[in-house]
C-alpha cells in the first residue's frame, strides 16, 4: 500500500475543504477502498476521514414526508431499522442480500453508492484497463468475460456497478445530498452514476472534493411496500456479487397495476432503471404476460460485450419473476436468504 | 507525522502512537498487543478469520484503520472467557466438532456472538447459515458449527428468559 497523509477534520465544511487538495479521497468504513488500496488499484496521496463527522448516521422523516438517510449510515443499521424495512421492504432486502454480516456492519450508505467495480482485469494492475488508466486498453474485451455489462457498455469498459442496494434505490426515485465547494446540491441517483462511453475513468457525476452527505426517499416510495422484491442471481447462494439482480415495485389498485418501478443489477455501469418496462405495466392486470411484456421491453437494447449472452435471458426471467413475486405481495418478514430464487420461502417457479 | 489514538481492548485501555496510519486494527492487535488469536486469513474482507466486535458489532478487522478508530471498544478472541470459564460459544464449538484445523475458528467464533448480538437469526438453521455467510471454514466444519451456534443461542434464549421471569 502506497503511503499517505491522514486527515481527521471536524466539520463537513472542514472536509470539503480538505479534500480540495489533488490526489485526495474520503474515507468512510474502507471497506473497499482499505481493499483496493492494498491491491494498488487506488494509490491516494491523502485520505480525508469522514467517519467521526457529527449528523451524517441519522434516519430521519423530513417534513414532506420523505426520508433522509445519513451518508455514514451503515448498510446493517439501515436494513434492520424496523421502520425502514416496513416502509421500504425492496431496499431492506436488497441491502441484506450484499456482502456479508462484517462488512454490511462497517459499510456505509454514502460508500455503498460509490463502491467501485469488481471486474478482475480493473483489480488485477498487471492488466490493462481504460478505468484505472485511461487510454490503457480493455483486456476483459477479449478476457474472462461472462459476468460482464449487457446494457450501456462501450468498446472501451465493458464492467458493472456491484451495488445490490442501488438497485431498489433507483427504482423508488431516490436522491443524493451532495455538499461541495459550490455548497449543497442535489442530483437524482439515476445521474449520479455515468455509462462509460469514451472515459470510463469518470465514474460518477460528482465534482473532485464533493462529498456525499445523504440520500433520500421520496414521500412516493412507501407506497410501494405492499409490492416489492428485490431478486438476485449470484454464484453462490450468500456472500456473492450480483450476476443479474431485478428490484420489482407495484402499486396495484382495484386488481390493475396504478404504478411500477422496475431496476436491474449486475447488467451496466450503473444501476439499471427500466422505465420503457413500467410505462408497458400502467394500467394493466398484474399477469405474467404482462410481466413477460414488460421483461422483454426492459431487456430490449441488450447486447453481448463477450460471453454473456445468457445474462440477456437471465434478467428477462429474473424480471418475470422479481415482478410475480412483488405482485404475490410482500412477504412479512425478510426470508432466510435474503433475494434469492432459490429460498425455502416465497419461490414461484415461473 | 506520529498519530496518537487509545482503545479499549479486552476491558483494558491501550495507547498508541502511530508512526504510519496504514495500520490496520488486524495488524495492530497482532503485532503491537501480540494478541494473535484474531487471524489474518485473506486479509482482503473475504474469509472472516479477522473477525472482532469493534463497539459490540462484528467486523472485518483487516478493513479496519486503526487511526480510524480511535476510541473504540474492542474484543478479540482473548477477551470472551472468564479465566478458565470459556464463553457458552466458545463450549459450544468443543462440544459440538465447530472445527478441524481450528484457523477460523477465533472469527467464526467472534461472529457468532456478534450475531447473537444482533438477534436476527433465532434459532432458525438457515437463518444461522446465512448470518455466518462471511466466515468461511476450509475443512468444512460448517455443519458443527450451526450445530454450536444454535445450542449456544438456545442457551442464552434461556439465560434471557430467567432473568426475566
Amino acid at each position: 500500500m502506497k503511503q499517505f497523509d491522514y486527515v481527521r477534520p471536524a466539520t463537513v465544511a472542514e472536509a470539503v475543504a480538505a479534500a480540495a487538495q489533488p490526489g485526495t479521497m474520503y474515507l468512510a468504513a474502507g471497506t473497499n477502498l482499505l481493499d483496493l488500496m492494498k491491491g494498488n488499484v487506488s494509490r491516494p496521496d491523502r485520505l480525508v476521514d469522514v467517519t467521526h463527522l457529527d449528523g451524517l448516521d441519522r434516519i430521519e422523516r423530513l417534513a414532506d414526508g420523505s426520508l433522509r438517510i445519513g451518508a455514514l449510515v451503515s448498510n446493517a443499521d439501515l436494513a434492520h431499522d424496523v421502520e425502514f424495512a416496513k416502509a421500504y421492504p425492496v431496499v431492506a432486502e436488497a441491502l441484506l442480500s450484499g456482502a456479508s454480516a462484517q462488512l454490511r456492519n462497517a459499510a456505509t450508505v454514502g460508500g455503498n453508492l460509490l463502491q467501485r467495480t469488481r471486474c478482475a482485469y480493473f483489480y488485477d494492475t498487471a492488466s490493462r484497463c481504460n478505468k484505472r488508466e485511461a487510454g490503457s486498453g480493455c483486456d476483459a474485451r477479449e478476457g474472462e468475460n461472462r459476468a460482464h455489462a449487457v446494457l450501456g457498455w462501450s468498446e472501451s469498459c465493458i464492467a458493472t456497478h456491484p451495488s445490490d442496494f442501488c438497485v431498489p434505490l433507483v427504482a423508488l426515485d431516490a436522491v443524493v445530498e451532495i455538499e461541495g465547494r459550490g455548497g449543497r446540491r442535489e442530483i437524482a441517483l439515476d445521474d449520479l452514476h455515468r455509462l462509460p462511453a469514451n472515459t470510463p475513468e469518470r465514474e460518477s457525476a460528482l465534482e473532485p472534493g464533493d462529498l456525499i452527505v445523504g440520500v433520500r426517499l421520496p414521500a412516493a416510495a412507501p407506497g410501494f411496500a405492499a409490492h416489492a422484491r428485490y431478486l438476485k442471481v449470484r454464484e453462490r447462494t450468500s456472500y456473492a456479487f450480483a450476476i443479474v439482480s431485478a428490484a420489482a415495485a407495484l402499486r396495484i389498485e382495484n386488481g390493475k397495476v396504478a404504478e411500477a418501478r422496475l431496476a436491474l443489477g449486475g447488467v451496466a455501469a450503473k444501476p439499471w432503471r427500466a422505465r420503457a418496462a413500467e410505462d408497458v405495466l400502467r394500467g394493466v392486470a398484474p399477469t405474467v404476460d404482462a410481466f413477460q411484456e414488460a421483461a422483454w421491453r426492459a431487456l430490449v437494447d441488450a447486447k453481448p460485450s463477450g460471453d454473456n449472452a445468457y445474462k440477456i435471458e437471465l434478467a428477462r426471467r429474473i424480471v418475470v419473476r422479481a415482478l410475480t413475486l412483488a405482485a404475490a405481495g410482500t412477504p412479512a418478514r425478510i426470508p432466510a436468504l435474503p433475494a434469492s430464487p432459490f429460498a425455502s420461502s416465497g419461490a414461484i417457479h415461473v | 507525522m506520529n498519530h496518537s489514538i487509545s482503545l479499549t481492548v479486552n476491558g483494558a485501555r491501550r495507547d498508541f502512537v502511530l508512526d504510519d496510519p496504514r495500520v490496520t486494527l488486524l495488524d495492530l492487535l497482532r503485532e503491537r498487543l501480540h494478541l494473535t488469536g484474531t487471524k489474518k486469513g485473506c486479509d482482503r474482507g473475504q474469509c472472516g478469520a479477522c473477525t472482532i466486535l469493534v463497539d459490540g458489532k462484528r467486523i472485518n478487522s483487516c478493513l479496519a484503520l486503526a487511526i480510524s478508530h480511535d476510541g473504540a471498544d474492542i474484543l478479540t478472541i482473548e477477551g470472551v472467557a472468564r479465566g478458565d470459564q470459556l464463553h457458552p460459544v466458545q463450549a459450544a464449538f468443543i462440544a459440538h466438532d465447530g472445527f478441524q484445523c481450528g484457523f477460523c475458528t477465533p472469527g467464526q467464533i467472534m461472529s457468532a456472538i456478534g450475531m447473537m448480538n444482533e438477534a436476527q437469526a433465532g434459532n432458525d438453521p438457515e437463518r444461522i447459515r446465512e448470518c455466518m455467510s462471511g466466515n468461511l471454514c476450509r475443512c468444512g466444519a460448517y455443519a458443527g458449527i450451526v450445530d454450536a451456534v444454535l445450542e449456544a443461542q438456545a442457551g442464552a434464549d434461556e439465560s434471557n428468559q430467567r432473568r426475566s421471569a
